[in-house]
């Protein structure tokens, strides 16, 4: 039980305003307050990445950030990058080489993966590995991620697939 | 009528089976819009959080909830005394395991807690928050009692028994034994022997147990959004301890977030939220988190194996005996037990040798720790680590290339159908092409030359092999014989809807493997329309065939076969009308690409559309006896073998940084045979997922305890899994050898890469280490215990 803070922010596009807990974190605001479902909570101790959104175009746990820092933020999540078209590729790429299984870790996975290629548009396998290892994935054992995003980012350089 | 009879063998319309299909039910995941139990939110649902057990064996002498009343929000505290008169006890014993014993258990216990984690009281809240803010206002007074906690110590006096009206903390024991081991190994050339530990550990789904519990008090009716592997098992729970009808339970799973035998359990924390519901007569919703699923998911796989084998001159394997202890917590978990794990060791040993003497004797004891029960391939690891582990000591007693130590020991292609000395009846298995195939993709001569050269650098390279066999398509012979209400048989509907669609509803459920996908490709090639025409239902027991679920590789054989079935029916129903609407014989027409056409010939005559328009709204355009059921429900069991066994053999590659321990895996590969492979894409990523999870076991994975019985993991930083960074690529083959008790042919690829993985990482390292005068034997191979081996530490 704590105070409630008054924060107006951008969500996805859309601008919010709610009054939140002082300990309410961000990934149960998205899920509790705003019903934004896809952003998955897996161990709310920042290591398992499921809970992974974007603040002001960053990558963050979302179980690691609390909402009522988030006054004036943009935040956004797996719905809204669905939306929007602009990891398109990259879900393609995933359900073509069945690179999610029970789906559970994919939202934040491929938050991540986009954060990757932003950042680094031709990685190597090594790369992609490093940059998904905050991620933790118990279904794929990761091999067919890292082919789906060297893939994508091999179609976005207008090169065949490694 | 039938051109299934070799499935996938013909590119014609509608050939689905062997492709490499994508799931139709992996864009909603992709885009975050699945369906979780976590979210649901339904009027009036309440929280809870649970006040779980600081200590290993405890006298409860009270349990004060006032404080925890007194936080706004906080509805209800729930302990077991509380819930005693609405939900009966169970006790996780099977019949055929003779002489198992177990202890009843409640959804929370009344006056003893048994294990750290043990859930004691329950705090309900408008919500989660709330509910822990109560939580932790519950005072729980206790009396320590003596725990018993190291499993070598179980059965010695002096150790607390800790259900002292059975006598002892002996849960169960088997000698399986065959021919005669003593003469074997008095007679032998050389005799290897090792005691090989395996680690306490646990499945770690992303999406932890989660269970919403919704009664209706008018209507009498119990809706459970539960995530797990077997609904209808889970219905059967629910109504016999909670004293309602079958009838008036549904359980529904939507989306699973991973379960991997962790979800086919049935938890008493879970059984307390669907009671709490009943007496509330509303939505009560129950997420574990991190910490407590560490503590109160089962774990697995607490084995000491000491094992030996005896091999001739010639390099035979004569006899292997081992001799295996596990402790699985205070109670057997119910209603699989928590004596398979043990059972299926001494089952599984040894099982892709050709030998004839065997002794395997397992000794399960309770102990004041977590409960542990069945997790992802069940025994294989364990049994395969056992047995590769002495095949590689022997095949260095004998001087023989470990290559070669199995070609001369592995059962010879083409001499089925056999038994085990085990006992294990095999209708057809692959381990010297499987073997083959594995060489070639490897190079196996190439990788040994290059760790030769690169020892003369000082670089420490180790090239580890496992071959195993896993148990698939179980049929009443692993759990209904022994008197549990777990179906081996599965169901499936397939009706075609006025708009030429078609739906199949199947027992068999999704957690992530691929069954929707699975069960539209057969279902597609069966009827004999596009793939996109097929919707796929699982996941609820008011509207599917009742089933099985999805747990020891039974998805595609057993709901497969069952799919297959009821699609040919289907098409068959549909060939019938067509043939009186048509005036020809239904012989002279097929179905295909969702069109009647003439057979032989393919010319169009109706798509099925217009059939179905026909049936559904202008019956009384066809003849008055026709039978016009566009719906046909089918049912397969397997009745000849006890379960499908597949094989296959894993390789790793990997190198050893023996300053620091640390090991660093180069590649992986596996060949497997699970017979017709259906989805070749989704099979590979089986098999690839089963193998990282057993690489979590050799290298990373253990829940530690300290002498008093306190698990020493916290979060994810204490309990480490296998990331990215750190896994390697793997290749995976396959050869086929389809079961003949199906016309699909399909046996389980679940477990594959799981049961194999641990013993070919061991093999690698001490492959390794060899040359170093070292080895490990005990799981996980962490690098303090790889410098404690050379010495180091």
């Amino acid at each position: 039980m704590s105070a409630e803070i008054a924060i107006t922010l951008t969500v996805n596009g859309e601008r919010v305003a709610r009054r939140v807990e002082a300990r309410r974190h961000l990934v149960d605001f998205l899920r509790l307050d705003l019903g934004l479902m896809g952003s998955h909570t897996g161990c709310e101790h920042g290591f398992c990445g499921a809970c992974t959104v974007r603040v002001n175009g960053a990558i963050v746990r979302g179980c690691l950030v609390l909402a009522a820092s988030l006054d004036g933020a943009q935040v956004e999540t797996i719905e809204g990058v669905s939306d929007s078209g602009e990891i398109r590729d990259l879900q393609d790429a995933f359900i073509a080489r069945n690179a999610a299984q029970c789906g559970y870790c994919t939202p934040g996975m491929l938050l991540t993966a986009a954060d990757l290629l932003k950042h680094n548009p031709a990685p190597t396998r090594a790369q992609i590995r490093e940059h998904l290892s905050g991620n933790y994935c118990r279904c794929t054992g990761y091999h067919a991620i890292v082919d789906a995003v060297a893939a994508v980012a091999a179609k976005r350089n207008g090169r065949a697939t490694p | 009528m039938n051109e299934i009879a070799d499935p996938g063998s013909i590119d014609r319309p509608n050939s689905y089976i062997g492709k490499s299909v994508p799931r139709p039910n992996v864009k909603k995941l992709v885009e975050g819009r699945g369906q979780y139990v976590d979210d649901i939110v339904l009027p009036r649902m309440v929280h809870v959080a649970l006040v779980r057990s600081s200590l290993a064996h405890a006298r409860i002498t009270g349990i004060d909830g006032a404080d925890a009343l007194d936080v706004p929000g906080v509805l209800a505290v729930f302990t077991g005394g509380d819930l005693a008169a609405h939900c009966a006890p169970w006790v996780g014993v099977l019949a055929h395991l003779k002489g198992m014993k177990s202890a009843p258990q409640r959804p929370l216990p009344i006056d003893r807690a048994t294990w750290v984690g043990e859930a004691l009281a329950a705090v309900v809240a408008e919500t989660r928050a709330i509910a822990e803010d109560g939580a932790a206002r519950v005072r729980v007074s206790y009396e320590t009692l003596p725990a018993a906690v190291d499993m070598g110590t179980a059965l010695e006096a002096g150790t607390a028994i800790i259900h002292p009206e059975l006598g002892d903390n002996l849960c169960f024991e088997r000698v399986n034994e065959t021919g005669n081991v003593e003469q074997a190994f008095a007679a032998a050339h050389k005799v290897v022997e090792a005691t090989f530990h395996t680690a306490r550990h646990t499945g770690v789904t992303l999406e932890p147990r989660s269970i919403l519990a919704d009664y209706n008090r008018a209507s009498g009716k119990l809706t459970v959004y539960h995530s797990t592997q077997a609904p209808h098992m889970m219905q059967g729970v629910f109504a016999k301890h909670l004293g309602l009808p079958e009838g008036d339970v549904r359980v529904i799973c939507a989306d699973v977030g991973g379960s991997y035998g962790i979800k086919v359990h049935v938890y008493p924390d879970e059984v307390a939220v669907a009671a709490i519901a009943k007496i509330m007569g509303r939505p009560v919703k129950f997420i574990a988190d991190r910490l407590e699923s560490f503590s109160s998911d089962i774990h697995a796989r607490d084995h000491r194996i000491k094992g030996r084998m005896a091999v001739d001159a010639n390099g035979r394997i004569t006899a292997i005996d081992i001799d295996d202890l596990t402790g699985i917590g205070p109670y057997s978990v119910y209603p699989r037990t928590s004596a398979v794990e043990g059972n299926q060791v001494v089952s599984l040993v040894g099982g892709p040798y050709d030998f004839a003497n065997y002794h395997a004797k397992t000794a399960v004891v309770f102990q004041n720790k977590t409960p542990t029960s069945q997790y992802r391939a069940v025994g294989h690891p364990i049994a395969t680590a056992i047995t590769e582990g002495l095949v590689d000591l022997a095949a260095e007693a004998v001087g023989l290339d470990p290559v070669e130590f199995r070609r001369r020991n592995l059962m010879a292609d083409g001499t089925y159908p056999r038994t085990s000395a085990a006992g294990l009846k095999f209708e057809g298995l692959s381990h010297i092409a499987s073997l083959d195939k594995l060489l070639a993709m490897m190079d196996y001569a190439a990788l040994r030359s290059e760790q030769e050269r690169l020892r003369g650098e000082g670089i420490h390279r180790g090239i580890g092999l496992a071959a195993f066999i896993e148990l698939t398509n179980p049929s009443p012979f692993m759990y209904g014989i022994g008197g549990a209400r777990i179906s081996a048989q599965d169901g499936c509907t397939v009706r075609i809807d006025p708009d030429g669609s078609v739906v199949a509803a199947t027992g068999v459920t999704e957690q992530g493997q691929g069954t929707e996908a699975i069960m539209r490709q057969i279902v597609a090639e069966g009827v004999g329309v596009p793939i996109e025409q097929v919707r796929v239902v699982t996941g609820d027991t008011l509207t599917t065939p009742y089933g099985g679920g999805t747990w020891a590789c039974r998805g595609t054989g057993i709901g497969g076969e069952a799919a297959l079935q009821s699609a040919i029916a289907v098409k068959g129903a549909v060939l019938a009308i067509a043939g009186a609407m048509l005036q020809a014989q239904p012989e002279t027409l097929d179905l295909t690409n969702g069109e009647i056409v003439e057979r032989g010939t393919g010319r169009a005559r109706m798509p099925l559309a217009e059939l179905a328009r026909i049936v559904y709204f202008r019956g009384d355009t066809l003849p008055a006896d026709l039978p016009r059921e566009l719906i046909q429900t089918r049912h397969f069991i397997t009745k000849q073998y006890p379960f499908a066994f597949t094989n296959g053999i894993q390789a790793s590659y990997l190198e050893l940084d023996v300053e620091t321990g640390l090991v660093k895996l180069l590649k992986h590969w596996c060949v497997e045979d699970c017979g017709r492979v259906i989805n070749p894409l989704l099979v590979d990523e089986q098999v690839r997922g089963g193998i990282v999870q057993g690489i979590g076991a050799a290298l990373y994975e253990e829940c530690p305890y300290s002498s008093d019985g306190q698990v020493l993991v916290g979060s994810m930083a204490d309990y480490l899994v296998p990331m990215a960074a750190e896994m390697p690529d793997i290749e995976v083959g396959h050869v086929e050898t389809p079961t003949r008790e199906s016309l699909l042919g399909a046996k389980g690829a679940g477990e594959a890469g799981t049961a194999g993985a641990p013993a070919a990482i061991m093999n690698a390292i001490n492959d390794a280490l060899r040359p170093l005068r070292a080895k490990v034997l005990a799981q996980p191979f962490t690098p303090e215990r790889i410098l404690a081996a050379l010495g180091k530490v």
